[in-house]
């Protein structure tokens, strides 16, 4: 059963509630046990149609031309879609707040950017009918350089991954290519430091692996509507980008959810409502699209891989007075949340520790990989199991008990944290106690006798009175509204960034899929050694069926950019 | 494509219906029959999200051929309840917190009812071997083999 221990924080929880603290059943338990509960596939549809697509086999490619024609005479099939028949094929998802340019179609149209991107999708009455058809199309794919390192898609010349940003980096606050964390100067302290500990930390990309793999099934309703069920954990951005890309009110669109088999993130990415809907809207039929475990594994977006490098200046007594970050985060070939997880991250630097000087630079960068979405902790685990690996190598460097390590360096109530707010609630010390408790590790008394109540705020509550502060990695053309991406010639003589924001303000911003092809690529680096492939290829938008509207000039980044106060 | 007059006992009654050629299971007992109970999982008999009862035994309906079921009794969770009496197994799911977003559950509960048909006092190494071949992503298995102890423990087949 469960235990709620209460030696520590006694005074903080009252024992007289009803429901707190108390094993509570699961309103959906009875429909669990008895196989009633209905995810999105447990609705039948008399003449129910399926949907699959055509998917790219290249990391990168160009489209030269798509034939379609044999497969629309296959038997079964209803409707093959293209890229033109999406109303508005150009999306972000968390544009839905504001944040981020639209950069991924929902059918690729000029180039494939991963291997699985889908090209095509075909309507048909049973799923071995779509497959039929999807045999007998023909692709002709000019293969592109790719790149797959996130190190290696930042530098000068790499192959240019999404169109939108051709540089490869999302760009963050309309002004710099990574997200940048400043408090103390670090450079300064690491110099003063007994020890300086370096590391380098690599995660793999984790598939979610629900057991219900992703899927929605569409079906006209009566008055012009379309009923949706959804295995979607995210019912509201699912809905608000199926009435963006297809272009409808959405109160045209009943979306039924929340009965999810598994999700774990790997179902925010809302890819299957928008389609089953198209795919419903272009035959009338009810349409299923789901994916099977192949593709949930292949291309279903995984937590993204994370590389840390952490620095950390370190006294002969065991305090650290200072962290500095360099995290790359691989996005895929799209940004779906990482650009947010970066954010999220940052705001939780240096880790649960009071540390007085800490940088952090992180870079949101696009490769050839499958896109990188939401999962459990994103954005806090990757860097979580880098600074954690770390505390370890800091002890065994100056040979320290690691537990005893964590104690001394811990946050307390009362301190000031590193994104400028104070901690409060704080109990790493009473874990770091239990755990060497419970695992048998000795530490001393006086580490035993250490508490989150006692010892912080003070001097440990105050923002340094110095704080250093760069401008490296800004963008060319940072301005209101600018975003960083304006269509202009790259200009190849730019030998590097310029320190200061001295960037000539540009009149508006035009949408990545503006209606004109981009004469080149804006580079915010020189592209070295120009004659590769890469760089003689233009990178350019999708075209959606009708040009995206002029958006207003408007602020890009709410709440999650730290910008507004809560 | 022909279609294939299938006739077999699901949950005790009889059904007969015309399949495609070279179904699976699953899709039969889901479009065809109706019995949106056992769930697909991964389609390669890996997961054990899809587990019915062929002659009491467990099979991945996923991978059994329709046709091979003529004749012959299947049962899924749609069929443990005794109307409104709940199985113990289903009893014992519920009191343990055994079941977080459900999808595994009813492959787990008919792996466990196997088990206990066969087995009424397993231990608790035989439960681990029984569910052994069905995948949760969410409660992790400690919750659920203590079900499957508790539903033995409780007298194996149906409350009062």
């Amino acid at each position: 059963m469960i235990e709620f221990r209460k030696e520590y924080f006694a005074d903080e929880r009252d024992d007289n509630l009803n429901e707190i603290g108390k094993p509570t059943q699961r309103q959906d338990m009875l429909g669990h046990v008895t196989g009633r509960s209905p995810y999105f596939d447990d609705h039948l549809f008399d003449g129910l149609l399926h949907l699959k697509c055509l998917r790219s086999p290249h990391h990168h490619a160009r489209i030269r031309s798509v034939d379609t024609s044999e497969a629309e005479r296959m038997p079964g099939v209803k409707k093959v879609i293209r890229a033109r028949d999406v109303p508005l094929n150009l999306n972000t998802l968390l544009s839905l707040m504001d944040f981020g340019l639209d950069d991924e179609p929902m059918l690729a149209d000029k180039k494939v950017c991963y291997v699985g991107e889908p090209v095509v999708a075909v309507v048909a009455e049973t799923e071995r009918a779509c497959f039929d058809a999807i045999a007998k199309i023909r692709v002709d794919y000019e293969v592109l350089p790719h790149v797959l390192d996130v190190e290696e898609a930042i530098k000068p010349g790499a192959p240019s991954v999404n169109p939108t940003y051709p540089t490869n980096t999302f760009l963050y606050h309309e002004k710099y290519d990574h997200q940048k964390l400043r408090f103390g100067d670090v450079e300064a302290a690491l110099r003063q430091a007994d020890h300086v500990v370096e590391g380098r930390y690599q995660m793999s990309p984790i598939e979610q692996a629900p057991t219900e793999t992703c899927g929605a099934i569409a079906a006209p309703e009566t008055n012009n509507r379309f009923v949706v069920y959804t295995s979607t954990q995210a019912l509201f951005f699912s809905l608000g980008t199926a009435a963006k890309m297809l272009k409808v009110s959405s109160n045209r669109l009943h979306f039924i959810g929340g009965t999810v088999g598994g999700g774990f993130g790997g179902k925010v990415d809302s890819i299957h409502e928008p389609m089953a809907i198209l795919g419903c809207m272009l035959t009338g039929k009810p349409v299923r699209y789901a994916w099977d475990r192949e593709e949930e594994m292949q291309v279903g977006a995984p937590r993204g891989a994370e590389r840390w490098y952490i620095t950390d200046g370190v006294m002969n007594d065991g305090r650290i007075i200072a962290r500095k970050f360099i995290g790359y985060f691989d996005s895929g070939a799209y940004t779906r949340l990482s650009s947010y997880a970066i954010i999220k991250g940052t705001g939780h630097l240096p880790g649960p520790y009071t540390i007085p000087n800490v940088s952090s630079d992180v870079y949101c960068v696009f490769t050839n990989r499958t896109p990188a979405t939401a999962m459990r902790g994103f954005g806090i685990t990757g860097v979580d199991f880098s600074i954690e690996a770390h505390m370890d190598k800091v002890a065994s460097k100056i040979g320290m008990n690691p537990i005893e390590l964590r104690i001394l360096n811990s946050y307390r109530d009362g301190d000031m944290k590193a994104h400028r707010r104070l901690a409060k609630n704080t109990a790493l010390i009473e874990c770091c106690q239990v755990v060497a408790e419970k695992a048998k590790w000795k530490i001393g008394s006086e580490y035993k006798a250490m508490s989150s109540l006692k010892g912080g705020g003070g001097e440990r509550a105050l923002i340094p009175a110095h704080t250093a502060i760069d401008q490296k990695g800004m963008v060319r053309g940072s301005g209101t509204s600018s975003f960083g991406y304006q269509p202009q010639p790259y200009v190849p003589s730019t030998p590097t960034f310029p320190s200061t924001p001295a960037f000539p303000s540009v009149p508006a911003y035009t949408p990545a899929a503006s209606s004109s092809p981009a004469p080149g690529a804006p580079e915010r680096r020189p592209a070295e050694n120009a004659p590769t492939p890469s760089s003689t290829y233009n990178p350019t938008p999708s075209q959606p069926a009708t040009p995206v509207e002029q958006r207003p000039a408007v602020n890009r980044f709410s709440s999650i950019s730290g910008l507004r106060r809560r | 494509m022909a279609k294939k007059p299938i006739q077999f006992q699901l949950n005790g009654s009889g059904q007969a219906i015309f399949a495609e050629e070279g179904s699976n299971l699953l899709d039969v007992l889901r479009r065809g029959v109706g019995d949106l109970s056992p769930k697909y999982g991964c389609g390669q008999g890996t997961c054990g999200t899809c587990t019915v009862l062929v002659n009491g035994e467990p099979r991945l309906s996923c991978l059994t051929l329709a046709e091979t079921v003529e004749g012959q009794s299947v049962e899924t969770t749609a069929g443990l309840a005794h109307g409104p009496q709940l199985h113990a197994l289903q009893h014992a799911f519920m009191d343990n917190f055994a079941a977080q977003c459900g999808y595994c559950t009813p492959g787990m509960l008919m792996a466990a009812k196997a088990l206990l048909d066969r087995n009424p006092s397993p231990s608790r190494e035989e439960v681990v071997e029984a569910i052994s071949g069905n995948i949760c992503r969410c409660t992790g298995y400690e919750p659920i083999i203590n079900a499957v102890l508790a539903a033995a423990q409780s007298g194996g087949r149906r409350y009062g």
